[in-house]
C-alpha cells in the first residue's frame, strides 16, 4: 500500500503545488480583509469566480478576432491578468462601498449576512451573462499554453510513477509566487502598505495620524480583490472549465488555508494554502487505498472541512498566527 | 371623512367589521375563482391582518385557527387547483417550522448558523431509510419497510435525532464564535451533504446520489396519507404546536438567557448563565423542529435525496429569519410564508407568464433570465438591502416589557413603598447614631 502511495507521489505533489497556489492567493485575499476588517469577506470566492470568467471572456474576445493566433502567448496572459485583475479589483471596492461600509459599526451578524448576499447575487449575475451569451454557463476557456513535460522520475528512483504536467502548471506556480512576492513587498516596503497595517493595528488611531481610512479599506479591498481575480484567471488556465458556482467551495477551501495559516497573517496564508492543495490531492488520490475503498476521492472536500473544525477548536490562532488574548 | 376614517381607525368594531368583509370576500373570491393565485395569497394575507387587531390573544388564536383550518382548506377545494395551493401552505407550515428552529439558534442566542438544513435532512433520511426497504441493506433483522402507522413515532425519533446531532455540531463549535462559526456550521452542513450523498458504499444506507424512492406515505386509522390536503392538517398542529412551544421557549428561563447569550457572552456568564448549556439547548431545539419537518418532508415527497439539502436550502431559511426580524416570532412567520410563497408559487406564475408571452411571441424574454432561475440574486439582493436598510426585518422583535407601575399597582401603592423604604432607612439611620 505504502509502495502505491509512494509512486503516485510526484504526481500528487505536482498537482498539489498547482493547487495549493490558488489556494494561497486567495487565502490572502481573505486575509487582508480580516487583518483589516476582522470580517470573513465571503464574496471573494465569487471575486475570484467573476475574474476566471472575465479571463475567459477576454481571451474569447481575442480568439473571435485572431488574435491569439498571432500574438505571442505571454503577452495575452499578461493582458488577460492585467485587465482581470484591474476589473475584479474595481469590484471589490465597489462591494465594499456598497454592502460593507455602511455597516462597519452594525452587528458582525448583518456584515456577515450581506456578504453572503453579495456572494448570491455575483454567483447568479455571472450566470445569466454567461447564460446569455453562450447559452449554457458552464464555460471552456481557450488554451493560450498547451504542451505536456514530463518528470522522469522513474530514471532516478525506479519505483515511482513518472509524473506528468501541463506547461500552464509552471506558469500558474510563477504568477502565484510572483503576486505574492509583489504583494509581501506592497505590504511592508511602501507607503500605502504602511497605511494597511496601521490601520489594521488600531482604526481609530491611525485615523488620528491623518491616515485616511476609508481610502485604505478600499485599497485593500482592490488589492485583495485584484488577486483573487488573477487566479481566477490563473485556474482557468490550469484546469480549463468553470462555472458560476465554483468560488464557493474554493472559497471555503482558501478560507480554511487562512485560518490554518493563522487569519491575517499573510505569509501563514501562503502557507496555509499549500498544506491544504497538497492534503487534498493526496486525500483524492489516496484515500480510497487507504481506507481499503470504505471512502473514495469524494471524500476529498470534507478533509477541507474537517481540518477547518479541528484547527478552529484546537489551535483558532492557526500555525503562525498569535493567540489574541480577548480583553472584557 | 377624516372623523370617519378615525373612527374607523380606532373603533374596533369597525375593525372587526373590516375583518370579517376581507375574510368573507377573499374566500368567495378563492372558492369561485377556479385557479386564482391571488386571491390565495389575499385569504393568506387575513391572518397578517389578524396579526395587528385589537383583539385578545385567545381570540385571535380561535379565529386565526377557524380559517387556517376550516375556511381556507373549504374555500379552495371547490377549485381545481385545491392540491397545489395545498401544496404550497403545506411548504408554507414546513419552512414556518424550521424558521422557527432556525430563530432560536440565530434570532435568541445569536449563533449564526449557515448548515441549518443538514438538520432538516438528517430528519427526512431517517424516515426516508427506515420507510423504505433502504434499512435492510444494514440491518439484519426487522422487517422493512415500516408500515405507515410508524410516522407518527418516527416524528418524535426525527426530532430526536435531530437534537442529536445538534448537540454533535453544538459540542465542537461552541469554542469558536461570530464568523467563524458559520464557517463551521456551513462546513458541517456541507460535510452532512457531501456523506449522504457517498454512503452508499461500503454499505448501502442512503442509496447515494440516486437518492431514497417510494417512501411508505404515513397511514392513520387505516388510511393512507397521500394527498396534500391531508399533510396540511398534520402540518398545521406541528406547525401550530412548535409556534406554541417557542412562545412559552422565549418567555421563559432558558428563553432569557439565550437573549443574555447574544448580547453579551461573559456578562451572561458572569451573572451565572452555563454557557455551554444554554448555547447546546439552542442548537439541540432549534435542531428538533428541522428534524421533525424533515420527517414530514420525507413523507410528503416520498422520496428523498443529496440535492435537496444544499447551502441554497440553509440560506433560504436565514433569508426568511431576517426578513422577518431577527429574534421575532410573528415576523419569521411572516417571513418564512412570504419566502416560500415567493418560491413556490410567485416566480412559477411569472415564469409561466412570461414563457406564454414569449411562445405567443408578444414579448420574448431569454431563457437565462427566467424568474425560477434568478432564485440566488433574489435572495442576495433580498438578504443585501433588508441588512442595510432594515436589519430589524418587516416585523421587528420586542423585548417583553413591564411597566413598573402596574406591577406594584396590584400588590401596594407607590406611596406605601416609599414609606416603608423611609422608616426602613430611619431604622438604620438611627441604629448608626446609637
Amino acid at each position: 500500500m505504502l509502495a502505491q502511495v509512494l509512486q503516485t507521489l510526484p504526481q500528487v505533489l505536482i498537482d498539489g503545488l498547482s493547487l495549493g497556489a490558488v489556494y494561497a492567493v486567495i487565502a490572502i485575499g481573505y486575509t487582508m480583509v480580516y487583518g483589516i476588517l476582522e470580517l470573513i469577506n465571503f464574496a471573494h470566492g465569487e471575486i475570484f469566480m467573476t475574474g476566471a470568467f472575465i479571463g475567459t471572456a477576454i481571451l474569447l474576445t481575442f480568439t473571435g478576432f485572431g488574435l491569439l493566433s498571432f500574438m505571442p502567448a505571454i503577452l495575452v496572459l499578461v493582458i488577460v491578468l492585467l485587465v482581470t485583475s484591474i476589473l475584479t479589483g474595481l469590484l471589490g471596492m465597489g462591494i465594499e462601498r456598497i454592502a460593507y461600509r455602511p455597516l462597519r459599526n452594525a452587528p458582525k451578524l448583518i456584515t456577515l449576512i450581506t456578504a453572503i448576499g453579495v456572494s448570491f447575487l455575483l454567483q447568479d449575475i455571472v450566470r445569466f451573462i454567461t447564460e446569455l451569451k453562450q447559452g449554457n454557463y458552464i464555460v471552456t476557456a481557450p488554451e493560450i499554453f498547451s504542451g505536456q513535460m514530463k518528470v522522469k522520475v522513474s530514471s532516478i528512483l525506479p519505483g515511482i510513477h513518472d509524473a506528468s504536467f501541463k506547461i500552464t502548471f509552471l506558469i500558474v506556480i510563477a504568477v502565484a509566487f510572483f503576486m505574492m512576492f509583489g504583494l509581501n513587498l506592497f505590504v511592508n516596503r511602501t507607503k500605502y502598505g504602511m497605511a494597511i497595517r496601521a490601520v489594521a493595528q488600531d482604526r481609530e488611531t491611525a485615523a488620528l495620524m491623518s491616515i485616511n481610512v476609508n481610502k485604505v479599506i478600499s485599497i485593500t479591498f482592490f488589492v485583495g480583490s485584484a488577486l483573487g481575480g488573477a487566479t481566477g484567471v490563473l485556474f482557468t488556465m490550469q484546469y480549463g472549465t468553470i462555472d458560476p458556482y465554483i468560488g464557493f467551495i474554493l472559497g471555503i477551501k482558501a478560507f480554511t488555508a487562512a485560518v490554518l495559516g493563522g487569519i491575517g497573517n499573510i505569509r501563514g496564508a501562503m502557507a496555509g494554502g499549500m498544506i491544504i492543495g497538497m492534503l487534498e490531492m493526496f486525500a483524492a488520490a489516496n484515500l480510497s487505498g487507504l481506507t481499503g475503498g470504505i471512502f473514495g476521492a469524494e471524500y476529498k472536500d470534507v478533509f477541507a472541512f474537517i481540518i477547518l473544525i479541528v484547527v478552529l477548536i484546537f489551535k483558532p490562532e492557526g500555525l503562525f498566527g498569535k493567540a489574541i488574548v480577548e480583553k472584557v | 371623512m377624516k372623523i370617519l376614517l378615525n373612527s374607523l381607525l380606532y373603533h374596533k368594531k369597525a375593525h372587526i367589521l373590516f375583518f370579517l368583509t376581507y375574510v368573507l370576500v377573499t374566500s368567495a373570491g378563492l372558492y369561485f375563482a377556479e385557479t386564482s393565485v391571488l386571491s390565495f395569497l389575499l385569504m393568506l394575507f387575513s391572518i397578517f391582518i389578524l396579526y395587528f387587531l385589537k383583539l385578545k390573544d385567545k381570540v385571535k388564536w380561535i379565529i386565526g385557527i377557524g380559517i387556517l383550518g376550516g375556511l381556507l382548506p373549504l374555500a379552495a377545494s371547490h377549485g381545481a387547483a385545491y392540491q397545489s395551493y395545498m401544496e404550497v401552505a403545506v411548504f408554507v407550515g414546513i419552512y414556518v417550522a424550521m424558521a422557527l428552529g432556525l430563530n432560536i439558534v440565530v434570532g435568541f442566542a445569536g449563533l449564526l448558523d449557515l448548515g441549518f438544513v443538514a438538520f432538516f435532512a438528517v430528519g427526512a433520511y431517517t424516515y426516508g431509510i427506515f420507510a423504505t426497504a433502504q434499512a435492510s441493506h444494514f440491518i439484519p433483522f426487522g422487517k422493512f419497510p415500516l408500515s405507515g402507522e410508524s410516522f407518527w413515532v418516527f416524528l418524535f425519533i426525527g426530532c430526536f435525532v435531530a437534537a442529536l446531532f445538534g448537540v454533535l455540531l453544538g459540542i465542537p463549535v461552541l469554542r469558536v464564535k461570530g464568523d467563524y462559526l458559520a464557517i463551521v456550521t456551513l462546513g458541517f452542513g456541507e460535510i452532512i451533504r457531501i456523506v449522504f450523498n457517498n454512503l452508499d458504499k461500503p454499505v448501502n444506507i442512503t442509496n447515494g446520489a440516486m437518492g431514497i424512492s417510494s417512501i411508505t406515505p404515513p397511514k392513520i386509522f387505516g388510511i393512507s396519507l397521500i394527498y396534500p390536503n391531508q399533510f396540511y392538517y398534520i402540518v398545521l398542529v406541528i406547525v401550530l404546536s412548535v409556534i406554541f412551544i417557542v412562545r412559552n421557549l422565549e418567555q421563559s428561563k432558558i428563553g432569557r438567557a439565550w437573549k443574555a447569550v447574544r448580547e453579551n457572552e461573559i456578562a451572561a456568564q458572569a451573572m451565572g448563565i452555563p454557557l455551554v448549556k444554554t448555547k447546546l439547548t439552542a442548537f439541540a431545539i432549534g435542531a428538533s423542529f428541522s428534524g421533525m419537518m424533515g420527517v414530514v418532508f420525507a413523507a410528503k415527497q416520498t422520496f428523498v435525496d443529496p440535492t435537496s439539502f444544499t447551502l441554497l436550502e440553509s440560506t433560504n431559511i436565514l433569508v426568511m429569519v431576517l426578513l422577518g426580524g431577527i429574534g421575532s416570532i410573528p415576523g419569521v412567520i411572516l417571513g418564512a410564508a412570504i419566502v416560500t410563497i415567493l418560491n413556490l408559487q410567485v416566480l412559477t406564475e411569472l415564469t409561466n407568464w412570461l414563457n406564454g408571452l414569449s411562445t405567443s411571441g408578444i414579448f420574448s424574454i431569454p431563457d437565462a433570465l427566467s424568474p425560477v432561475k434568478m432564485q440566488r440574486f433574489i435572495f442576495g439582493a433580498l438578504l443585501i438591502l433588508f441588512a442595510l436598510f432594515r436589519s430589524k426585518g418587516l416585523l421587528p422583535a420586542k423585548n417583553r416589557k413591564y411597566d413598573a407601575e402596574k406591577l406594584t399597582a396590584g400588590e401596594v401603592s407607590n406611596n406605601r413603598i416609599v414609606v416603608v423604604a423611609n422608616e426602613k432607612m430611619e431604622s438604620l439611620n438611627g441604629g448608626q447614631e446609637a
